[in-house]
Order: C-alpha cells, then sequence, then structure tokens
C-alpha cells in the first residue's frame, strides 16, 4: 500500500512535536524513520497507526484520505519498542488476537485461526513455543512472537517502533535479516522507527532522517551518506 | 553462601536478624493475635450455649443480617466505581487530575464520624433533599440507604488506590496493541485491562469489604442504631457492651472476626491456587 504523508503536524500543549513534513512511501518499500529522541520519529509512526491524531495535516493510503480512520480501520500490524505482549495470555493466544477480535461475521473459525496461527509460528521459525507465556521467552524471541501477531491480522502495512532496541548486539544482526525476509515475502509497505545509522542504512531502501520535529533528509542510504543534505545529517550518519 | 565469612551485601547480621524477627512477632503477638485470641476466649467464656443463645436473639441475627446486606451492595459498586476512576486516571491524561487523585484519598483523611454528619446534613429531613425524600417515602438517614451511602464514602478509596499503582506501572502499551489489532474499547477493557490488574481488584475488593463490615464510625452517626432495623454488627456490639452484656458483645464481635478471617482465607486459597499463573504472567 502507497502511503502520503501532507503536511501532518503535532501539537502536545505548547510543544510542537512535529512541524509540518511531508513525504510519499511507495507500495512495497522497507523505509527507516531514523533520528535521535524527540525527534518525532515514533510520533508521526504512532500517527501513520492512528494511535495519534494529527494536529494538522492529512494521511493518504493508496491515495484515499486515511486520517480520520480509527486505529482499528487502519488496520496497520504495529510492533510496540517493549512489545506490549499480553503478558496474561500464551504466545499462542497473543498471535491469535487479532483474528478473535474480529467481528462474527468476519471471524475465522477456531480451526482455521489455529491453522493461521501456527503458519505463523513456522514463519518466525518458532514453531514450539505456542503453549508458552511471555515472561519464558528470551528477548529476540518476544520481539518475534510481537511480528507474528502483528502479520496474523494481514495488516495493510507494518509499522515498527525500535523493534531491536531491547536486543543485545548479536541477536539483533540475526532479526534485522529477519525482518528483511519477513518484508520480501509478504510484500508490506514497512516502516520501522530508529535511532542506529547502520541499522537504518543496512536494513531501509529509503530512510527519512528527523530531528527536532522536522525531515531533514528523504533518500536511498547510499545518497545520504554520500551527499548528507545538512550540516545534522552530516554529524548524525558519522556518529 | 555456605561460607560465613562471606555475606551478601543485603543480608543483616543474625544478630540484627534475630531483634527485627522478635520485634515483629512481639509487634503482631501483642497488637494482632492477643486480642484476637481475647475476642474469641470472652465469648465463649460461659460456654457455647450461651453463645448460639445470643447469636439466636432477634437483634443478633438482625445486626448480621444487614451487614451482609451492605457489604453485598456496597462493595460491588465501589468494585465498579474504584475500576472506574483507576481507568480514568491511568489511561487519559486531563487537567486536574492530582485534584481528582486527591479527591479519591479523602475519605482516608476525614473522620467517619464527620462524614457521617455530612449524610445527616445533606439527606436528613432538616435539608431541603430530605425532606422531600421523607415525604415520598425514600428516607434516606436512619434508615438503610444512609448507611449504605456512609459504608460507601468511607471504603470508596480501597480500589482504587489499589488499582491505581498497578495500572500505572503496566502502562497503556499492552491496550494500545489490542487496540492496533482491531479490538473495540470493552473487548480491551475485558480481554487485557482486566485480567492485568485481577489480582490488585480482588485485593482491593477484600479490603474493602473487611472494612464495610467493620465500619463504626459513619454507620453510627447515619443509621440511628435502631435494634433489630438499623444497627449493624459493629453498632450492636458498642450497644451491647455499654450495656455490660459482655459475653453477647464478645460473640458478635467474634462473628465480625472470624468473617475477616474467612475473607483472608478465601485470599490465600486463591493465591495458592493461581501460584504458577501468578509466576507465569508477573513482569520480568
Amino acid at each position: 500500500m502507497h502511503i502520503e504523508i501532507d503536511e501532518i503536524s503535532k501539537q502536545f500543549g505548547t510543544t510542537a512535536a512535529l512541524h509540518p513534513v511531508s513525504l510519499a512511501i511507495p507500495s512495497g518499500a522497507l523505509v527507516a524513520l531514523l533520528g535521535p529522541s524527540g525527534s518525532g520519529k515514533t510520533t508521526l509512526l504512532r500517527i501513520l497507526g492512528g494511535l495519534e491524531y494529527p494536529t494538522s495535516g492529512r494521511v493518504l493510503f493508496d491515495g484515499q484520505d486515511a486520517t480520520g480512520l480509527t486505529v482499528q480501520e487502519r488496520r496497520a500490524g504495529f510492533v510496540f519498542q517493549s512489545y506490549a505482549l499480553f503478558r496474561h495470555m500464551t504466545v499462542f493466544d497473543n498471535i491469535g488476537y487479532g483474528l478473535n477480535a474480529r467481528p462474527r461475521a468476519t471471524r475465522p473459525q477456531k480451526a482455521e485461526i489455529a491453522r493461521r496461527v501456527t503458519k505463523l509460528l513456522d514463519l518466525i521459525q518458532l514453531p514450539d513455543i505456542g503453549a508458552r507465556y511471555p515472561s519464558q521467552l528470551s528477548g529476540g524471541q518476544r520481539q518475534r512472537v510481537a511480528l507474528a501477531r502483528a502479520l496474523a491480522i494481514e495488516p495493510r502495512m507494518l509499522l515498527l517502533d525500535e523493534p531491536f532496541g531491547a536486543l543485545d548486539a548479536k541477536v539483533r544482526k540475526e532479526l534485522r535479516q529477519g525482518l528483511r525476509d519477513i518484508h520480501d515475502t509478504t510484500g508490506l509497505t514497512t516502516v520501522f522507527v530508529t535511532h542506529d545509522q547502520d541499522e537504518a542504512m543496512e536494513l531501509a531502501d529509503l530512510v527519512v532522517v528527523m530531528s527536532m520535529g522536522r525531515i531533514e533528509q528523504i533518500g536511498k542510504p547510499g545518497d545520504i551518506r554520500a551527499r548528507p543534505a545538512t550540516a545534522f545529517v552530516r554529524d548524525f550518519i558519522s556518529a | 553462601m555456605s561460607d560465613a565469612t562471606f555475606r551478601p551485601a543485603t543480608e543483616e547480621t543474625p544478630l540484627t536478624r534475630r531483634i527485627l524477627i522478635g520485634l515483629a512477632v512481639a509487634g503482631l503477638g501483642v497488637l494482632v493475635f492477643a486480642p484476637l485470641i481475647a475476642v474469641f476466649v470472652e465469648a465463649l467464656r460461659d460456654g457455647v450455649i450461651v453463645v448460639v443463645e445470643s447469636l439466636g436473639s432477634r437483634d443478633a441475627w438482625s445486626a448480621i443480617k444487614l451487614t451482609l446486606t451492605i457489604a453485598a451492595i456496597s462493595v460491588p459498586l465501589n468494585a465498579i466505581f474504584g475500576v472506574s476512576a483507576a481507568w480514568f486516571i491511568t489511561k487519559f491524561d486531563f487537567r486536574g487530575k492530582a485534584f481528582l487523585i486527591t479527591l479519591i484519598d479523602l475519605p482516608f483523611s476525614v473522620s467517619p464520624v464527620v462524614a457521617g454528619l455530612c449524610i445527616v446534613l445533606t439527606f436528613g429531613a432538616n435539608s431541603a433533599i430530605g425532606a422531600w425524600l421523607v415525604d415520598n417515602g425514600y428516607p434516606i438517614v436512619f434508615a438503610m440507604p444512609g448507611i449504605i451511602l456512609a459504608t460507601m464514602f468511607v471504603t470508596f478509596p480501597f480500589v482504587a488506590r489499589e488499582l491505581i499503582p498497578v495500572m500505572i506501572e503496566q502502562g497503556r502499551a499492552e491496550e494500545e496493541a489490542a487496540l492496533t489489532l482491531g479490538a473495540g474499547g470493552w473487548r480491551v477493557f475485558r480481554t487485557v485491562t482486566l485480567p492485568n490488574i485481577r489480582w490488585a481488584l480482588l485485593y482491593g475488593v477484600l479490603l474493602c469489604n473487611a472494612r464495610a463490615m467493620g465500619e463504626f464510625g459513619a454507620v453510627a452517626v447515619v443509621s440511628g442504631k435502631i435494634r433489630g432495623e438499623t444497627a449493624t454488627i459493629p453498632t450492636t456490639i458498642e450497644m451491647l457492651y455499654q450495656e455490660y452484656l459482655s459475653v453477647a458483645a464478645f460473640t458478635l464481635a467474634a462473628v465480625l472476626a472470624l468473617l475477616a478471617l474467612v475473607t483472608l482465607v478465601l485470599k490465600t486459597l486463591l493465591e495458592l491456587r493461581h501460584a504458577d499463573q501468578l509466576a507465569a504472567t508477573h513482569r520480568p
């Protein structure tokens, strides 16, 4: 799905989290929102997912105005920073949650839900952990379960907030490839937030560098490296 | 850590440990166990037959029924109010939040007697609302509604106070995740929020229940302590005691203590039964 952000701004009280920003995300792209904390990248992601409403501006999905759509109507697969797995449910129930939450008319049969959950567990290469609780998983496993849970709703796009933030360096590397693979197999338009320029450069097709609620530069990783548009970008990517 | 010379930094010396344990046991013994045992000993002083007789009296029976009814009405209502208040305070940002929290705590700082008087002033026959209600056959003061109001006022903070810290600690992420997965507000509450707070809710309800059954001050003012009608267990105990009917007073006191003990046992049983679940769902 093609996403267009048209002059979106966000005000929290008297502080501006986002100055009007515009951005076009081509269908099927893997995009990184890169910036230090407080740059507005997470706010932008949450606006895309419908968890925050913009103060002004529009969001368009495939050319249709989606600004007024509720979080449920957006059908965005959202992976939270600390994964936000339901701690009182098994992995199996976590992944099946979105399918069980559908209105009766479109809710799949129990057996069908079980089949899809099993398939997703295979996709994240953790076929045997369905009966466990989130507290019994490692950080990397939790992240993959969160990804599977987001994919279960057959989302129109995938939004990830610092998906590798809480992991150690080795697991981080492995899971980067995992996300790339899942993106390539599903073909979903994917936006992830990160403060790690290596991660953004290595993984994304398109990198959006943000600072202080503004977009500093949009470009392919190579272009940003070769031709930083502003002094901030130069400093940030060389850090 | 069997080597005696190496002690973890957080561990006290054996002497300190003994002193601390001794203090705790002595405190519990003097303040909790001794009085509790005294109540039962006093009640049984003249034998079981006297106990059964005094429990069988019309007034005692009416007091027990009234107290249980009051608890059965005010505790569920306060559980609903407490959950709503805690939900509202922890999941939304709004102006005046600190003020609302203070307001919830108010019953802790106001003397129950004052609370009772406020209810009498507001709903008594001398006030406009009270007079209208009495004329229309719904007396509040010196009747069940007044006792319920007084009990609910005094026990209001228990559930909310128990829930707010837990809900703040858990944050909003799980609810947000459920929303992005397509769940509506009520479903999120039922399948995510409520299961996460159920233990805190249970504690809050148990505390609320114990206090609701035991409340004296506010109820004494509001109820008028009419024997066989508006006298609850605590107010009846006081009246019996004032009349030197100490066996009857202590028998009823023992009943109240037993009700509290039943609550505690229930809580412990639930904890034992769900111990594995508690361990599994606790934040690592």
